[in-house]
């Protein structure tokens, strides 16, 4: 890989996280207010000794202002940055480069999103004049991505059954998760017949296949490593930070099977490399993955190098992936249960590897982690971006 | 000596059920057919033509070329002209007649629309037929065209109104009969025959419709409309019906009665039974299945259903649609002349060997392939939900993910193979997005 990668350069001092959900009563301004504030607190810092800002959104407010405006930031670098569903990661990246290149010593990331005023079901698209042929401007992204299961059992030979009982593994899983969570948008154990009789959205999944729609806010306070302990005694130290956008090579070749993401395979290996990590599942602690529907987060077992091609269904169905289990997944609810404000996302599952790493996880607390992994993709199967980051509670 | 070099007929695949209280098979379009799709469709199996003559009585576009969107789908040259006659059967005749002139290519299609409970609901048909005019081994030659004009009021419709009406039908049927002896006279009088062998009469007067087959007898068979009254596609869907199952040698005498009378009389030849069109009218009228009432009147506009709640799509863009035209339109990729990989789009910089500029076009439209994974998408804006899509893997290669066209979802699986059809994904904007989907056939 050609990153070279900044291990140990840079660690999170301070982060904030707002309880996701349907937030009728707050305004973007509201969760970013709300989230900055409580960064900012755990931290100890003042909103004027933060030397510049990264924010992300999907689509609730274009350019640097959308955030500058409802803090009242004084004439500082405010950047606003998109990347689909991994605009939280891609904002955490920038503000992670930007002090490790010695610009700033203290820079925050900020992602947010408010999808619940539009109205409609899903995401929205704000796709440029075209020529109305694409077919992502009318495949919403549970079609796109319930491609994965009749590809994957056709490949690998599961019972199409088998399958949608994994499904349904990783529905319960995350709601259970979810469910000892404060923020989370769902906070209530689900049983299975109820995941499998849900109403279908598309193809073989049903709405509890689906992540959560919601609004949401996330920060992070990033600082010098060496900085790090002025601010606090348990930072979370930055290992590895990579991305992988795709050729959309995909959607266009007929050898492309629908059963990986080749860009997570790309991205987890370039973060593995940058963070020295040889056998992911048994070094990680715990991982926090992109579950935007849950065929996707049983590739995703294979993608990131957890388990074998062929095999996520059986390892999820052997509970290896639970609270308990040898890698916890999701262990805050993820996607599906703590909801997915797309902006806020990626910086949602780096707060809970911030959490797990400090001890402050509560009920859901893992014994003595020292690794997270947060994976965040934005896109589609066939063509996407993919951002893996590893963080942990000791500088190497 | 200009004749006839080929002919094609397309009827789309829904019936109305049971449900409508209609007896019989009527014929409907699905909600992304219209005058222009269908027109394609009954083309697409004919050869190249000199000009293009397109007749609707329903024209999805006012004030727009509407046969400019067939010219593209059908990848005609640019040289080739490309003109509506838009009003009524006669508008067909009028094609035929510069088609006779000068060669080209004359396609008719419609949309008939009733109101709920009409005799038009009930007797008229959705379809589209296309004949070739030109010189060399024809399949049928013109002995000659004839018509009578007549200002009667039997059939209008008001420009903003989606239905039309008629008069008291004997008042019509009265004067057409006349005026379809007299034509039938006149050109079987021309080629010295005493009648023909096959006598076809279509007519939007129900009076003539009913007894088409008594006012002008032919010798092996006398006929009307093979769906019921189709508009301006009726008389060629007429022909089509007959030069399916003639024999080489005969002749076929075909009458239009609409505000006159129209007539042309052939005589078939030896080249027919080669070069009939490869599916039929009566195998198409045989295979339809049935669409329930009020899923047809929501196609129709006649009736508001609740969709999903998702947002409107935006409408196809002027330039980027222009630009794209053979892909929109042709259903063209581009093929790397370096590596052999072929786009669905086309693209610039190769996927499998990232070569620019290498490119060649390819037009895949008439190519089969298989599904390689698929989903029903019930969350997607649709005029008619769900939505089915296929990632369709082309012989000779290519890829591109498409909706399925009168998608049956049982119907479909991994390896099921698949056609291309032109459609009409939506209309946004006032603007219709043509493009192509995937049909099982």
């Amino acid at each position: 890989m050609a990153s070279n990668g900044i291990k140990d350069a840079v660690a999170i001092v301070g982060m904030g996280c707002t309880r996701f959900g349907e937030r009728w009563e707050s305004s973007t301004d509201d969760l970013l207010v709300e989230a900055v504030g409580e960064a900012l607190g755990s931290a100890g810092v003042r909103r004027d000794d933060v030397d510049a800002f990264w924010l992300g959104t999907l689509s609730s407010g274009q350019s640097g202002l959308t955030l500058s405006r409802p803090l009242g930031i004084d004439h500082k670098p405010v950047t606003r940055v998109e990347n689909y569903c991994a605009t939280g990661s891609e904002s955490f990246r920038n503000a992670c480069y930007a002090v490790a290149s010695g610009a700033y010593d203290r820079v925050m990331a900020v992602g947010v999103e408010k999808l619940k005023d539009s109205g409609f079901s899903g995401l929205l698209r704000a796709d440029p004049p075209s020529d109305g042929t694409a077919a992502e401007l009318s495949l919403t992204a549970p079609a796109a991505f319930s491609l994965l299961d009749p590809a994957y059992t056709a490949k690998y030979g599961v019972d199409p059954a088998a399958m949608r009982e994994a499904m349904t593994h990783v529905a319960w899983k995350n709601h259970v998760n979810g469910a000892r969570n404060p923020k989370a948008q769902f906070r209530k154990v689900v049983a299975r017949e109820t995941i499998e009789s849900a109403p279908k959205v598309a193809g073989r999944l049903g709405v509890f296949d689906c992540s959560g729609v919601s609004d949401g806010a996330a920060a992070a306070l990033v600082v010098r490593a060496e900085d790090a302990y002025d601010y606090t005694d348990r930072p979370v130290f930055v290992k590895a930070l990579a991305l992988a956008a795709g050729p959309m090579r995909g959607g266009l070749d007929p050898a492309y099977d629908f059963t990986s993401f080749p860009e997570v395979v790309h991205s987890a290996a370039d973060a593995y490399a940058q963070a020295g990590i040889a056998d992911p599942r048994a070094e990680l602690s715990l991982a926090e993955v992109h579950d935007c529907f849950t065929p996707t987060e049983i590739v995703l077992m294979e993608d990131l190098g957890f388990t074998e091609r062929g095999q996520a269904w059986k390892d999820v169905l052997a509970g290896d992936f639970d609270l308990g289990g040898r890698l916890p997944v999701n262990v805050d609810g993820g996607l599906k249960s703590f909801g997915h404000p797309v902006g806020a996302s990626g910086l949602r599952m780096l707060y809970e590897a911030w959490l797990q790493l400090r001890g402050e996880a509560g009920e859901r607390q893992l014994a003595d982690p020292r690794l997270a992994l947060t994976h965040n993709l934005g896109g589609r199967p066939g063509g996407c971006v993919s951002f893996v980051s590893v963080v942990g509670n000791e500088r190497g | 000596m200009i004749g006839v070099l080929g002919y094609g007929a397309y009827l789309p695949s829904y019936r109305l059920g049971t449900d409508s209280g209609v007896r019989g098979r009527r014929v409907v379009a699905s909600f992304d057919e219209d005058a222009t799709t269908m027109a394609v469709e009954a083309a697409r199996g004919l050869p190249g033509a000199g000009s293009l003559w397109w007749s609707s009585t329903t024209p999805p576009y006012l004030d727009k070329t509407n046969a400019a969107a067939v010219h593209a789908a059908l990848r005609l040259p640019s040289s080739v002209p490309a003109a509506d006659l838009v009003g009524s059967a006669r508008s067909t005749f009028a094609g035929l007649r510069a088609a006779l002139a000068t060669g080209g290519l004359v396609v008719a299609a419609d949309v008939r629309v009733g109101k709920p409970g009409s005799l038009d609901e009930r007797s008229g048909g959705d379809g589209a037929a296309a004949l070739l005019l030109g010189e060399g081994d024809a399949i049928a030659e013109v002995l000659g065209v004839a018509a009578e004009t007549a200002e009667l009021l039997d059939r209008w419709r008001h420009p903003l109104r989606p239905t039309g009406e008629q008069w008291e039908e004997r008042f019509g049927f009265e004067q057409y009969a006349a005026l379809v002896r007299a034509v039938a006279a006149r050109l079987l009088d021309g080629a010295g025959l005493a009648e023909a062998d096959h006598v076809v009469v279509t007519s939007g007067n129900a009076g003539i419709a009913k007894r088409a087959g008594a006012l002008v007898k032919g010798a092996l068979s006398s006929g009307g409309s093979p769906i019921g009254f189709s508009g301006a596609a009726d008389p060629l869907l007429g022909l089509a019906a007959v030069l399916d199952v003639a024999g080489p040698g005969e002749t076929i005498l075909v009458l239009s009665a609409v505000d006159g009378c129209d007539g042309i009389l052939l005589r078939t030849t030896d080249l027919l039974p080669s070069r009939r069109s490869v599916r039929s009218v009566a195998a198409q009228l045989d295979a339809g299945r049935p669409v329930p009432y009020p899923t047809y009147l929501s196609w129709r506009g006649l009736l508001e259903r609740e969709l999903p709640r998702r947002p409107e799509p935006d409408r196809p863009a002027g330039p980027p649609s222009y630009r794209a035209g053979e892909w929109k339109f042709g259903f063209t990729g581009s093929r790397c002349t370096a590596c052999g990989f072929l786009h669905l789009p086309p693209l610039r910089v190769c996927r499998a060997c990232s070569e620019t500029d290498a490119m060649e076009p390819v037009p895949v439209a008439d190519r089969a392939g298989t599904v390689a994974t698929f989903t029903v998408d019930r969350l997607a804006f649709s005029p008619s939900p769900p939505v089915v899509d296929v990632v369709v893997d082309f012989a000779g290669g290519g890829r591109t993910t498409l909706e399925v066209a009168d998608a049956d979802p049982d119907a479909i699986a991994v390896g099921t193979e698949v056609e291309l059809a032109f459609r009409r994904l939506f209309t946004a904007g006032g603007v219709h997005n043509y493009f192509w989907k995937a049909v099982v056939r």
